[in-house]
Formats: C-alpha cells, sequence, structure tokens
C-alpha cells in the first residue's frame, strides 16, 4: 500500500467507472490501479459489462416506433376522455363522508375483531388490484357518479370519496368487493409515478375509533371507523405518504371545525 | 405539440430499449412503454417541471415492478424473453449479458441498466427508485459482482440479500 492519500473504496471503483468520481480524486484511483492490478482487472470486467449491455441494446433507440406508441396518436385517443377526468376531479366528492371528525376522535377502543378483518381484507384486496395495469376496476373513474350510485346502493348506505387531486391522486375507480361484513366498497387512486392507493370501507356496527395505522412487509393501512362504516386506506409501507392522504381526505371533507388536542 | 408533450416525445426511443433491456420481451416491453405514455399525458397537468425525462424513467420503472409482483403470484405465467440466447451467438462462453441480467433482482437490474444504458447519474437513479444513493451503489455493486459470476460460468447464484 504506497498510496498517497488513502485507500481506495469499491464504491469509489464504481464511481469511477460510471464516470460519478469527483475531479479531484482521479489521480489518487488511477494510481492505486496502476498500484492494484486486481482492481484493474475488476473495473476492467465492469467496463467489459457495460460495454456488452451497450452492445446488445442499445440499438434499440435506433428503431422506428411501432404506431402505437406514436404519442399523437396516444393524446387523441385520450382527448376523448379528457372532459371525463375533468369531471372527476369536480366530483371528487364521494367515499369519505364519514370520515369526519376521526383524526381527534379520543382513543376509545372499539372491538377489533370487525377492524382486523377489515384491514386483512382490504390490504389483500389492494396487493391484489393495485398491480393491475389493465382492469384495475370495475367501473372507471370517469363514471364517477355512476360509481358512487351502484356502491351506495348494494351497501345501503350514502357513500361519499375525497378528491385527492390536490395531492396529485387520480380516481382511477372502484369496484365491488365481498367484506366481512356484506359488500365493501372499493376505491383505487394513482399518482403521478404511477403509485396506487386504495381505500376500502364497509358496513361495521363497531364503534367509531381513532385512526390506526398497521404495516406489513411492503404495504401499510391506516383503518378507522366513523359513522357505521370502517375504512382502510392502503398503500405502500410509507407511513407518512399515508398519513398525509389521510390528512389531506379530511381536511378536504371536514366542513366542521376539527375538534383540536381532544 | 407543448414543450412538454416534446420532450415526451423526445424520449420514447430510449423508454424503448430500457423496457426492452428490463423486460427482455418487444411486445412486453412496448405494452409498459405505452402504458408509461399513457400516464404522463393523463398526468400532465400535474407536472411541475423539472426532469421530464428522469419521471417517465420513474413511471416506467414502478409499471414494470408492478407487472413483476403479479407474475410471481401467478407461476403458471412467465414472462416470454426475446429468443437472444438460443439465436444470437454465445457471448463469453455460452452465458450471455441479456441471460446474466435475467439473473439480477429486479432493482438490481433496474439500477444498473439506468446507468449502464441509460447514462442516468447515482443520484437521478436514486430518485427513481425512492431510496438513498448508498443503496444505488450497493445495487450495483451487488449486480456487478453476479454479472461477474455468472459469465465467469459460476452456478446462476440465487438471489443473494447481503
Amino acid at each position: 500500500m504506497t498510496d498517497q492519500d488513502r485507500t481506495i473504496t469499491q464504491d469509489e471503483l464504481h464511481a469511477y467507472v460510471d464516470g460519478e468520481l469527483p475531479g479531484e480524486r482521479l489521480a489518487a484511483i488511477e494510481a492505486w490501479l496502476a498500484a492494484h492490478p486486481e482492481d484493474a482487472a475488476l473495473v476492467a470486467t465492469w467496463r467489459n459489462q457495460a460495454e456488452l449491455i451497450r452492445a446488445r441494446f442499445g440499438a434499440i433507440s435506433n428503431e422506428a416506433l411501432p404506431e402505437r406508441l406514436s404519442l399523437t396518436r396516444l393524446a387523441q385517443s385520450r382527448r376523448r376522455s379528457v372532459a371525463v377526468i375533468a369531471t372527476a376531479a369536480v366530483l371528487a366528492a364521494f367515499v369519505v363522508g364519514g370520515i369526519v371528525g376521526w383524526m381527534a376522535r379520543g382513543a376509545e377502543a372499539a372491538t377489533r375483531s370487525d377492524l382486523d378483518l377489515f384491514t386483512a381484507d382490504a390490504i389483500e384486496a389492494y396487493r391484489l388490484y393495485a398491480v393491475e395495469v389493465r382492469h384495475p376496476v370495475e367501473v372507471p373513474g370517469d363514471q364517477r357518479p355512476h360509481l358512487v350510485e351502484w356502491l351506495s346502493k348494494r351497501l345501503g348506505l350514502q357513500l361519499r370519496a375525497p378528491d385527492l387531486d390536490k395531492i396529485g391522486l387520480k380516481l382511477v375507480g372502484g369496484r365491488l368487493l365481498p367484506g366481512p361484513t356484506g359488500p365493501s366498497a372499493f376505491f383505487m387512486y394513482e399518482g403521478p409515478s404511477g403509485e396506487r392507493f386504495t381505500l376500502y370501507c364497509g358496513r361495521t356496527a363497531d364503534r367509531e375509533t381513532a385512526l390506526r395505522y398497521t404495516a406489513g412487509d411492503q404495504n401499510g393501512a391506516y383503518y378507522w371507523v366513523d359513522q357505521n362504516l370502517a375504512y382502510v386506506l392502503s398503500g405502500p409501507a410509507e407511513r407518512e405518504k399515508l398519513y398525509t392522504i389521510a390528512q389531506a381526505a379530511y381536511d378536504q371533507i371536514d366542513t366542521r371545525t376539527p375538534p383540536r388536542g381532544g | 405539440m407543448s414543450e412538454f408533450r416534446g420532450r415526451i416525445e423526445a424520449a420514447i426511443p430510449a423508454l424503448r430499449r430500457y423496457a426492452r433491456a428490463l423486460t427482455r420481451d418487444t411486445e412486453t416491453a412496448d405494452d409498459i412503454v405505452q402504458d408509461t405514455l399513457v400516464r404522463a399525458l393523463r398526468s400532465e397537468h400535474l407536472f411541475q417541471g423539472g426532469d421530464v425525462r428522469a419521471w417517465l424513467y420513474t413511471i416506467l420503472t414502478n409499471l414494470n415492478r408492478n407487472r413483476l409482483r403479479t407474475l410471481s403470484r401467478r407461476p403458471s405465467i412467465s414472462p416470454i424473453k426475446d429468443g437472444d440466447a438460443s439465436t444470437s451467438g454465445p457471448e463469453s462462453g455460452g452465458r450471455d449479458i441479456g441471460r446474466a441480467l435475467d439473473e439480477l433482482a429486479e432493482d438490481q437490474r433496474s439500477a444498473l441498466l439506468l446507468v449502464v444504458l441509460e447514462g442516468l447519474t447515482y443520484r437521478e437513479v436514486a430518485e427513481i427508485q425512492g431510496v438513498p444513493i448508498g443503496t444505488i451503489m450497493s445495487r450495483l455493486a451487488r449486480a456487478r459482482m453476479q454479472i461477474k459470476a455468472y459469465l465467469d460460468g459460476e452456478r446462476p447464484a440465487l438471489r443473494r440479500v447481503k
């Protein structure tokens, strides 16, 4: 180890190969590689891998685009549904009428049984449908009035839903699902990068509860009960993000002054 | 055409390249690119400036991750690969780079391709994958180590979590 500076780390070797190394370290790296043939061989191997990858796939970007990837065409087929999306953004008032006031509910203990069942079903439904590319919902978000009316009828309660547009979440649509207490409503929202969140709700006899968080390996959920409806908001296990969504739903729908500190 | 759409359009060939390398199937890749474009157009009004290209890579990466999760729950459906290994000449002693990529965990494959094939910076890739830069570097390191082992002829390693 005759290096003037300090030991070169593997991370620096990768950064060197990828052109990410700060200029002032270049000389040190090159001196190191000259003195350490094993590391030099590693660098050569990685560069060779990159060459193989570029040789193999690089030319794809020169291929003529298929018609279905024409942006003009995709935009035209979209224009028809744009009116619908605008409507959805305005209409957005559905599922979470009952959400009002949950934020500051006392920690009165409800029977956990229904909630546990709801949460399990809701997360399962999230896992099942959030990954669907082509058929995530039964009724798309562009038929919002119909969707809400239909699900309300099936649940026997007037449903409402938050408009999550302001935090970048669009309504994808909804489904009717079997639930622990009968039919359940399932609404899916989607963010600009394709990340999805779902709101699952069904009737419950449980008492109202405060917001509770539960998480598995990859998915998390906030659940609560309000006015005979149990709600479960599910998504990737990012607690802050899920909370933000719940908060947004609450702020938007709330027409009462939220009790603070209670 | 708006500037926004112009920037999307300019990115399509690169998106196809990335998607093809990720999925190794032309139809699947174009499906995902198409879906990426539809989502981008749909979210046009939500886009708050910034790098359109990185945003498109983010959508595509998420879509592919979703697709793989679906496939993993349906073992009877397996992705159809390009006929590469059987039709193109063997590289590196019968094991080729395409197959080596197939052996990688999805996040490693995606990180390596974004850096090496798409020329994105570590910082951009970290934002696309939603993890710290250090995680990107360890994904790259593992990917490169595993590709080397594969091309050197070792048994394909199980996806190791170190």
